[in-house]
């Protein structure tokens, strides 16, 4: 298998280097792939949309359907994960155990009893607990609000520097997951729940589709904006550049909620319990 | 005249995308963990989407960001200005997209592993074929 799988790919390899020499080069101008549509939206971006950034236009605008179907595969790859990995927990399990933060000592709760009705003095931990790295775990929590405004800068700024929704959202999604990982899982739970989780992603699906189908109701095709401009009261032109703003925070939403509701199965193998 | 360090600049691109091509397939044709196969899509993945981008640049153009797009004074925008975005936005949802696509082959080889207790390959089909005769 191994020497067949080698000779399968050098003999794709083969066959595309021999290609290659007919691709234009790298860099040139006139080649096929830079002729036909791409000068029609560098030239008309700014008169159709009033978006300097082309390719905050182009994603969210000229080629809007692509990017919303885009965001129904990412929320259907959260949900397939769910499904896949997800073990509801269906009875409580016999023993568990909790940690008493002060003195660091860990109590062992048999079934049927329970700690005192304060609970924020005890945490609930898995049967090994490992100890948290002070400087690690003090760097993450200093450092995730900043990740989290830069994200929400990137999504806001979309419209003239690189940036847009998918990129911001998945900065967004990593900081809440640079918090589960430096503290753990069920900790961030407590910040944001499946549940919330879960609704966001698709309340980001709804927020674009809904943009699609209020300019249906207002008299023009799916996703095109230009029928916006009594809503927004302004002109088509500025109608378009808001509708891509307003998109674009659907697709961070919903990037942000399936990157977090992924990484919450994937790390648990569905338990959601103490995570990594 | 054309020279052979003309054609290496022209063509450079193209022939670290087919090496990395060749890597990811031969990682999902040959390996025999689940992982590395996974791993092996992903650098398939990779070099699709850094084929893209490279046949999207042009000489002497910038990112294609309009220049002073409203600045006072209107200027007419030229194509050749800009490098192609196309190939930008195209690649800007694959990479998201492959990151959950990712996410999903990982859930399946964990569900694969606690049923059968292994990922490599030839021990899952072994189970396989014991649990059908059985």
């Amino acid at each position: 298998m191994k020497a067949l799988g080698l000779v399968a790919a050098f003999c794709l390899g083969g066959l595309l280097f021999y290609i290659s020499f007919d691709f234009p080069g790298w860099g040139d101008a006139k080649s096929p792939a830079s002729k036909h549509v791409s000068p029609y939206y560098i030239e008309h971006t700014m008169e159709d949309t009033s978006v300097p950034n082309i390719v905050t236009a182009v994603l969210a605008d000229y080629r809007g359907y692509d990017t919303l179907f885009e965001t129904a595969v990412i929320f259907s790859a959260g949900l397939a994960c769910f499904f896949l990995l997800r073990i509801p927990e269906h009875k409580a399990p016999a023993a568990r155990f909790y940690r008493h933060l002060a003195t660091g000592i860990t109590f062992r709760i048999e079934k049927g009893g329970r700690l005192p009705d304060d609970t924020k003095e005890f945490e609930r931990i898995d049967s090994v607990w490992v100890p948290y790295d002070v400087i690690i775990n003090m760097t993450c929590r200093l450092v995730v609000p900043f990740i989290q405004l830069f994200a929400l800068y990137v999504i806001a700024h979309g419209h003239h520097s690189p940036g847009g929704g998918f990129q911001g959202g998945v900065i967004f999604g990593a900081a809440i997951i640079l918090f589960a990982i430096s503290n753990n899982l069920r900790r961030t739970l407590k910040q944001m729940s499946e549940q919330t989780s879960a609704l966001l992603g698709s309340l980001g699906v709804i927020i674009y589709a809904g943009t699609g189908m209020l300019c249906v109701l207002l008299g023009a095709g799916f996703l095109n904006y230009g029928a916006l401009k009594s809503f927004f009261g302004v002109d088509p032109v500025a109608a378009r550049s808001h509708s891509i703003l307003m998109v674009e925070i659907g697709v961070g939403i919903a990037v942000t909620a399936v990157m977090v509701w992924i990484y919450y199965n994937l790390s648990s193998t569905g338990k959601q319990d103490e995570g990594l | 005249m054309e020279t052979i360090g003309d054609l290496i600049i022209a063509k450079y691109n193209y022939w670290a995308v087919i090496a990395l091509l060749i890597i990811g397939l031969y990682a999902m044709i040959a390996k025999n963990n689940l992982v590395k196969k996974i791993i092996g899509m992903n650098i398939f993945q990779t070099a699709i989407i850094l084929f893209y981008i490279s046949i999207g640049s042009k000489k002497g153009a910038t990112i294609p960001i309009i220049v002073h797009g409203h600045g006072e004074s209107s200027h007419v925008v030229h194509a050749a200005d800009y490098i192609n975005p196309l190939p930008h936005v195209l690649m800007l949802t694959a990479i998201v997209v492959s990151v959950a696509t990712l996410g999903v082959a990982l859930a399946l080889a964990m569900k694969i592993y606690s049923q059968y207790g292994t990922l490599e390959e030839d021990e899952i089909s072994e189970k396989i074929m014991e649990s059908e005769t059985a």
